[in-house]
């Protein structure tokens, strides 16, 4: 068993390839919000308004 | 996985950087073909719109965005396929995969993960026919099509070019839950346009569909024979692009639109058919290529807006 961590041992990441992992970790997380956003949406339009007045 | 473990995993796999990490967002959106993608937009919202069912603009938002998702998930796996013919053609060498920036195992993880969500919510949001819809057209361009078709018969894009015609009636399906005459309709319009707006760049790119052994029909059959089909296909299409009006689903602004324009394009195509020899011969091709995507977007704008603004306005033409 090698004692170094994978990081030590593996591939060692250009700054090119850091700068464009940071971009598609930000581009996943507003897409991730995006598609929480979009369902909360549908789901309130589906409902309908009847279930806000219902609720009061 | 994380990205430790991945690298890890990799060099136990013999895999490099290139294979692990992928390139930026945008290459990721050049996977989707925005263009084609815009298209696919524009054509499904005039189903969505023509539709004779309010739907809720949220939902029609979500659906629109399934559906251009799941168009570009196709095309993101078309491009996986292709990487090696794509890596010769000068039209293409410079998309992601063949250029380096993207690594193929990554393009066919995100065509699928892709592909799966946009069913999947186009299903949830709207209703399962629609859906249905969506996984097929995506099966049938990145199966039939990119893995059977084109590179096995010159019809390939005639055949192929369903998958370009579904959006309108996948728009249609996501608004009443149903396929009917008017749905076919603009379905006809997208699949009878496909040929002579290919055949005509095909005409002008032969030698590069030549170079990679793709069967065009100007490489198997020869200019002449493609230069009569863009005219057969053209007069083909001018009653099809009538046909919404004619079966009185599309108003007179609709009809007298899809008249003239078909006319051009048709005289477009006798120029195609008659221009063989000198500089010209390209030229008029290549004025029927953009010709082409100009006649499909103003057809669809005419319906979008006859539906979606005309008449919420109270106005019929």
């Amino acid at each position: 068993m090698d004692p170094r961590s994978p990081i030590e041992n593996g591939v060692v990441l250009t700054p090119a390839q850091q700068k464009a992992r940071r971009q598609r970790n930000i581009a996943i997380g507003l897409a991730v919000a995006l598609l929480c956003a979009l369902f909360y949406a549908v789901t309130i339009a589906k409902l309908g308004s009847g279930v806000i007045k219902g609720a009061g | 996985m994380s990205d430790v473990t991945a690298i890890a995993n990799g060099r136990e796999a013999g895999l490099g950087a290139a294979d692990l990490v992928g390139g930026a967002p945008t290459d990721y959106l050049a996977l989707l073909k925005p263009r084609v993608m815009s298209l696919v937009i524009f054509t499904a919202l005039a189903g969505l719109v023509a539709a004779p069912v309010h739907v809720h603009p949220v939902i029609g938002f979500a659906a629109l965005l399934a559906i251009s998702v799941g168009a570009g998930a196709s095309g993101a796996l078309n491009m996986w396929y292709d990487r090696d013919i794509d890596a010769i053609m000068s039209r293409t060498r410079t998309r992601p995969i063949p250029s380096g920036r993207i690594a193929p195992r990554e393009a066919l993880a995100f065509g699928l993960t892709l592909s799966a969500f946009a069913v999947f919510t186009l299903g949830v949001v709207t209703n399962w026919l629609a859906a249905g819809l969506l996984a097929f057209t995506i099966f049938f361009y990145a199966v039939v099509y990119t893995m059977w078709l084109k590179r096995w018969t010159p019809q390939n894009i005639v055949i192929g070019g369903a998958a370009g015609a579904f959006p309108p009636m996948i728009g249609w399906a996501a608004a009443t839950g149903s396929i009917s005459v008017e749905s076919l309709a603009l379905f006809s319009i997208i699949f009878f346009w496909t040929p002579p707006h290919f055949w005509a760049l095909a005409l002008f790119k032969s030698a590069d569909y030549g170079r990679a052994g793709v069967p065009m029909l100007p490489n198997v059959k020869g200019a002449a024979r493609t230069r009569l089909e863009i005219f057969l296909y053209s007069v083909l299409l001018v009653p099809v692009c009538l046909s919404p009006w004619m079966i009185g689903f599309e108003g007179r602004a609709y009809g007298v639109v899809a008249l003239v324009s078909s006319l051009i394009m048709l005289a477009l195509a006798f120029a195609v058919w008659r221009d063989t020899e000198g500089r010209d011969k390209d030229k008029a091709a290549k004025r029927l290529f953009a010709y082409s995507i100009l006649h499909l977007f103003l057809l669809f704008a005419v319906i979008v807006a006859e539906h979606g603004i005309l008449a919420p306005l109270g106005f019929a033409s």
